[in-house]
């Protein structure tokens, strides 16, 4: 067992409101650079819909992430042999126009106008070429199902769904979407390091946080095209890819990453999750209807004996440990099963989980009398608004029975806690739910407080990985004396 | 007046060799050392994608191929004049080589108009890019012109060309050599050493840094702040 720690993530779809603070707040801080413009490392999507960039969970279109051939883990878009005549041109690789061009408004000839007869006017110009520009794409053009012919009816999560289930989707009165924010997912088999040549990209040992070493990078952009979930992103400035780093700087300062901390829905969890790193490869290779439950039994149990003494040869510090202890992640993903990885069959192994969302429910007609509650107590799930299919498609490589899983037992949450506080369901349906759910009532009351009773210590339990307190983590400065110092990645060497 | 010629001739081809290799050599290190973010060049396919391929494929393959070439019979020139002992497959050195001239030709003219017609593209492009591509443009359109007026240079390359250069490599610059060449295969030659010259000031160094260990190392890349001891 060779124990690593990660960072991992959680978040809670019935909670996003879907206001983009948290896109906003990453743009502020990291890529409000030229070059950058056009990039969101966290950009919130409404589902159905086509997503930023357009299509990205098309691999037919884009060829990102891994593929099973003849039993062997392979990058999708291309092989090692292959990337040496491709090295001129990346075959799958996106171009602005697959994200949209960043403009801003020529907001001085507001003042500068000359006298006229007409209302002068701010003209769209383009942040690439600085002209005039037509605006016909944004990263979030098809928010809220804006423009929903065009945009949610070619969503790839609609594979597999009958035309009548596809219908209703759309359906007035009927209509249904949820958001669907999204970051890079530090992945445990991430397609961007496998697929640089340089050897620019890379997990970081200590955390598992994925950073593109910036003087490494040599603009051979295979990173761009292999990520599935399009989160590297190449800046035409400078000619380097650049991703979410899950805001690092933070981390190591105690600090939760600035689209968690400003989160206004608090759909945000963050914890560690320990793993066994000998098992990335065979999990990543597992048949697609196994593979959501393989990737859960990847993550160890912190408190087992055996796994924490593992994790102490493995080098792991005691103060990690027990934040994985803590973690609201492992919660979520391992006791409590509600929370599932984004796309799983792209088999880059994401280290970022969503709870599921719980469609509205939906109503009964008698003749002209709506009747909110229906006889079977979990058939709103499987003829839910939201097809259960295209949950299956995001969140189950096409499989229902973990997205099912999930849905019913916050279902069942619900209903004990309306029993609890409101009373005007009666108890012995609600405990049965529970039940039915493969839930108890003190599991159900610690998802329900882990989610809406929730303080910010308990979303975001970082372990101590402080640079000053870096020596901490090792069980002795001694074996370093008079080598590296303080502060040094490699050893200050002299030059010539 | 008599004089002159030669004087010049030895600076051309004398000289400049070595100023050219010296200053590549050290430009290279030393930008590598202290400017390592600048150390690749700057793609632009990600602003503009069809054309990229019409210019950046024939224009690399091109290159690599016409180069590998002059290598090859730089390295074997009696193999190469033994092979070419027998008309038909010199004539098929002779054609492939200038296929791949003009491929090469093609692609830089290609990339130049690219660089100068799409607006996005333009805004990336910098006064370096034009002077290496001109150059570039250069080197190769003489390659082409020297193989169609004077042909046969797959001989007369490894029987001429070679010693000379191979007298470099020797510090004995025969310049003689040269002497009775004519002034479009001196270009050739002179443009060669100022590319090479110009190249790590420029974008040309993404050559140097060319990913071949990709090809062997591990799949996986984890970096440690500081790995315990334990765990090695
Ligand atoms: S800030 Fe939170 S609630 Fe708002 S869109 Fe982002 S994830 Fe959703």
């Amino acid at each position: 067992m060779n124990v690593r720690s990660q960072v991992s993530m959680v978040f809670h779809l019935d909670k996003c409101i879907g206001c983009h603070t948290c896109s906003v707040a990453c743009k502020n801080i990291w890529t409000d650079r030229k070059g950058t413009e056009y990039m969101w490392w966290n950009n919130v999507e409404t589902k159905p819909g086509t997503g930023y960039p357009t299509q990205w969970e098309d691999q037919d279109k884009f060829n990102g992430g891994w593929q099973v051939q003849d039993g062997k883990l392979q990058l999708r878009s291309m092989s090692k042999a292959k990337s040496v005549t491709n090295l001129f041109h990346h075959p799958n690789m996106p171009t602005l126009d697959d994200y949209y061009h960043p403009w801003t408004y020529d907001y001085q000839h507001l003042f500068n106008a000359p006298e006229g007869t007409d209302q002068p006017t701010a003209r769209p110009i383009s942040m690439v070429t600085g002209e005039p520009c037509e605006i016909n794409a944004g990263p979030n053009w098809d928010d809220d199902l804006g423009g929903s012919p065009v945009y949610a009816e070619s969503d790839p999560n609609l594979a597999g769904l009958t035309i009548e289930q596809r219908q209703q989707l759309s359906a007035v009165e009927r209509l249904v979407f949820f958001y669907f924010p999204r970051i890079c997912n530090h992945c445990l088999n991430p397609a961007c390091v496998a697929a640089c040549p340089s050897g620019a990209l890379y997990k970081r040992g200590e955390d598992g946080i994925v950073l593109v070493d910036q003087t490494r990078c040599r603009a051979w952009r295979a990173c761009i095209a292999a990520c599935p979930y399009k989160k590297v992103y190449f800046n035409w400035h400078t000619g380097k890819s650049e991703k979410c780093i899950l805001c690092f700087p933070r981390l190591e300062t105690g600090q939760a990453p600035a689209c968690f901390h400003s989160c206004v829905g608090r759909i945000r969890y963050l914890g560690v999750l320990l793993y066994d790193a000998d098992r990335i490869e065979a999990v990543a290779s597992s048949p697609a209807e196994d593979l959501v439950e393989a990737h859960r039994s990847i993550v160890l149990d912190p408190s087992d004996p055996a796994v924490i003494a593992a994790a102490r040869a493995s080098g792991v510090h005691d103060s990690v440990i027990d934040a994985a202890q803590r973690s609201p992640v492992y919660k979520f993903v391992k006791i409590w099963k509600i929370a599932l990885p984004p796309h799983i069959e792209f088999r880059t192994l994401p280290m970022l989980f969503y709870v599921p969302p719980m469609a509205p429910v939906m109503a009964n007609r008698t003749g002209a009398v709506v009747d909110g509650v229906s006889t079977d107590l979990f058939s709103d799930i499987d003829d839910s608004r939201v097809p259960l299919q295209f949950l299956a498609n995001l969140f189950g490589a096409g499989h229902g029975g973990p997205v099912k899983y999930a849905l019913r037992k916050q279902k069942a949450v619900r209903w004990y806690r309306r029993a609890v506080t409101v009373g005007d369901v009666d108890m012995a349906t609600a405990e049965r739910m529970l039940r039915e759910a493969d839930c108890s009532p003190e599991e159900a009351e610690a998802i329900y407080r882990l989610t809406s009773l929730c303080t910010f210590d308990d979303r975001f339990v970082i372990p101590p990985m402080q640079r000053e307190q870096a020596l901490e983590m090792l069980e002795g400065p001694e074996p370093h004396k008079q080598g590296a110092g303080f502060g040094f990645i490699a050893g200050p060497k002299r030059g010539v | 007046m008599t004089n002159v010629a030669p004087l010049f001739d030895m600076f051309l081809f004398g000289a400049l060799p070595y100023v050219a290799l010296a200053l590549f050599v050290i430009a290279s290190v030393v930008r590598y050392r202290m400017m390592p973010y600048t150390y690749s060049s700057l793609s632009s396919q990600f602003l503009e994608n069809r054309q990229h391929f019409w210019a950046l494929v024939p224009l690399h393959y091109g290159i690599l191929t016409v180069l590998a070439g002059h290598l090859i019979a730089f390295l074997f020139p009696r193999e190469v004049l033994a092979w070419n002992g027998r008309p038909v497959r010199l004539y098929i050195l002779e054609v492939t080589a200038l296929a791949f001239g003009v491929m090469t030709v093609i692609g830089l003219v290609a990339a130049m108009v690219r660089r100068h017609s799409v607006p996005a593209i333009a805004r990336v492009t910098t006064g370096r890019d034009w002077i290496v591509l001109s150059l570039l443009l250069l080197q190769a359109a003489s390659g082409v012109m020297v193989a169609v007026l004077y042909p046969w240079g797959a001989s007369w390359y490894a029987a001429i060309a070679v010693p000379y250069l191979r007298s470099l490599f020797t510090l004995t610059p025969d310049v003689t050599i040269l002497a009775a060449m004519p002034w479009l295969i001196k270009l050739h030659i002179v443009n060669a050493f100022v590319l090479l010259a110009l190249a790590p000031f420029s974008r040309l160094v993404h050559v140097l840094v060319a990913p071949v260990p990709y090809l062997w190392r591990k799949t996986q890349v984890a970096r440690w702040y500081r790995r315990p001891k334990v765990a090695q």
